[in-house]
């Protein structure tokens, strides 16, 4: 079976209006640049996006907000993305904020085959509200469901024919979780070899899970905060 | 009074050696600079990193390479990168010795609540709620008073809570309070910053016991 396709737009074409798709990435790291330029092209709306974040004005996940293509956001972390706080004090845009690690972990879940996941994140605050919870060795946690996903976008630094995925640096974050939780999964990659050239040793994310894979015609990898120190004298 | 280097040389004096330690964005963040010389801190980023160095030079930034604040950072000899799932896992598992992290408002019985202003600011809890839920050691650093001069120190928060009976301790601009069972428990004063002070700036309820030191920096 092949996996490889030519391109973006190739590869999310049966991305339809009201589709639920994951994006990896944390920041403006790791993200997948690629697809996201390949859904603004292909106008796609009423989208509902898990994300850790909501991209900024111009770049990321802010790019399909702009065009007014989603319509529910579910993520961690939204700040430094003014459009996006606009949509959401006008109730233009749903938006669900749950925590960071209850985030990655529910997509593991699915990955992993669970239905379920228990997490103290969240006791005894509004996002507990409406939830089971259950206590273990005298310490509360929520039950939180598994996600799963129409689409799960991703990207590596090094991806093979056969769909195993390596990562690199912080550019991992969400990456393999949300590669693991999509129905279909499509990873872009910098760099694709033929399979057997990368070491099976070095594999983050094992081809099962990746359904389609394509080489990034172009990463900007923006830099969302550069920072910087001086040479000590 | 302190500034806000001052809060964070402050709150580096509460590192041990051998520490993993998670550091928050804004004041948390500048402990990083006052490790006790001596010791050996491992600093965990929950994008994802164990192992954080400084900040790159100039032209060495590297975009794949970021903190939890998205800033452009280094590894050190010895770092690991892994995902978010294993990040909070090794939080939730108690791995993390000591996390520090900022605050709006703090309660006598330790509650927190730092991500949201309702009607006004929603940026979200990011990893806060992981954190406080399970690490062991939670340091809040925070400006004792809001910009009106209220006290942030509270019986009860306000605003919509991060976490419960959680904080262990604050260090504030004025004082470093421990949460203990019947309240603020007033450990240190800020050189220059008098019991009094502190008292008529602190709503939640406040102990004293005994003479209470001046911070030695």
């Amino acid at each position: 079976m092949n996996k490889v396709f030519k391109n973006a737009d190739e590869a999310i074409h049966d991305i339809g209006n009201g589709s639920i798709i994951m994006l990896g990435g944390f920041g403006l790291c790791g993200i997948p640049e690629n697809c996201i330029a390949a859904l603004v092209k292909k106008e796609v709306k009423e989208l509902t996006c898990i994300s850790n974040n909501a991209g900024v004005d111009d770049f990321g996940i802010g790019l399909l907000l702009k065009k007014k293509q989603l319509k529910k956001m579910i993520a961690s972390y939204v700040g430094e993305n003014a459009e996006f706080e606009r949509q959401l004090l006008t109730g233009e845009l749903e938006v669900e904020l749950i925590p960071q690690g209850t985030l990655a972990t529910r997509c593991m879940a699915s990955g992993y085959g669970m239905p379920a996941i228990f997490t103290p994140a969240g006791v005894g605050t509004e996002v507990a509200e409406g939830k089971e919870s259950r206590v273990f060795n005298g310490k509360e946690y929520l039950m939180e469901y598994a996600f799963e996903s129409d689409f799960a976008l991703v990207k590596a630094w090094k991806g093979d024919t056969a769909g195993n995925l390596i990562y690199k640096e912080t550019a991992r974050n969400f990456n393999p979780l949300m590669a693991m939780a999509g129905k279909i999964t499509i990873a872009e990659v910098e760099e694709l070899v033929e399979a057997g050239q990368l070491n099976p040793n070095e594999i983050h994310t094992p081809g099962i899970y990746v359904h389609r894979i394509f080489k990034g015609s172009v990463y900007e990898k923006r830099i969302e905060q550069r920072t910087i120190r001086q040479v000590a004298n | 009074m302190l500034d806000k280097n001052q809060i964070a040389q402050r709150i580096a004096k509460e590192l041990k050696d051998g520490y993993y330690v998670n550091l928050g964005i804004g004041i948390p963040t500048l402990v990083a600079n006052y490790i006790p010389d001596g010791i050996t801190v491992t600093l965990q980023s929950e994008n994802g990193l164990l192992g954080m160095g400084p900040f790159p030079l100039a032209g060495e930034e590297d975009p794949d390479l970021i903190n939890a604040g998205k800033q452009t950072i280094t590894t050190l000899p010895g770092s690991a990168f892994f995902d978010s799932a294993m990040s909070f896992g090794m939080i939730r598992a108690g791995k993390v010795d000591l996390t520090v992290l900022g605050a709006m408002e703090v309660s006598e019985n330790g509650d927190i609540a730092s991500w949201k202003i309702p009607g006004k600011m929603v940026k979200g809890m990011g990893g806060a709620m992981d954190l406080v839920a399970s690490a062991k050691n939670i340091i809040v650093a925070m400006m004792h008073t809001n910009p009106k001069g209220e006290s942030k120190l509270l019986k009860k928060c306000n605003l919509p809570l991060t976490g419960i009976k959680c904080v262990k301790k604050i260090v504030s601009n004025l004082a470093v309070i421990e949460v203990t069972e019947n309240g603020f428990r007033l450990l240190e004063r800020a050189p220059g910053v008098t019991v009094e002070e502190i008292q008529n700036k602190t709503e939640g309820n406040l102990i004293i016991e005994g003479e209470i030191p001046e911070m030695n920096l």
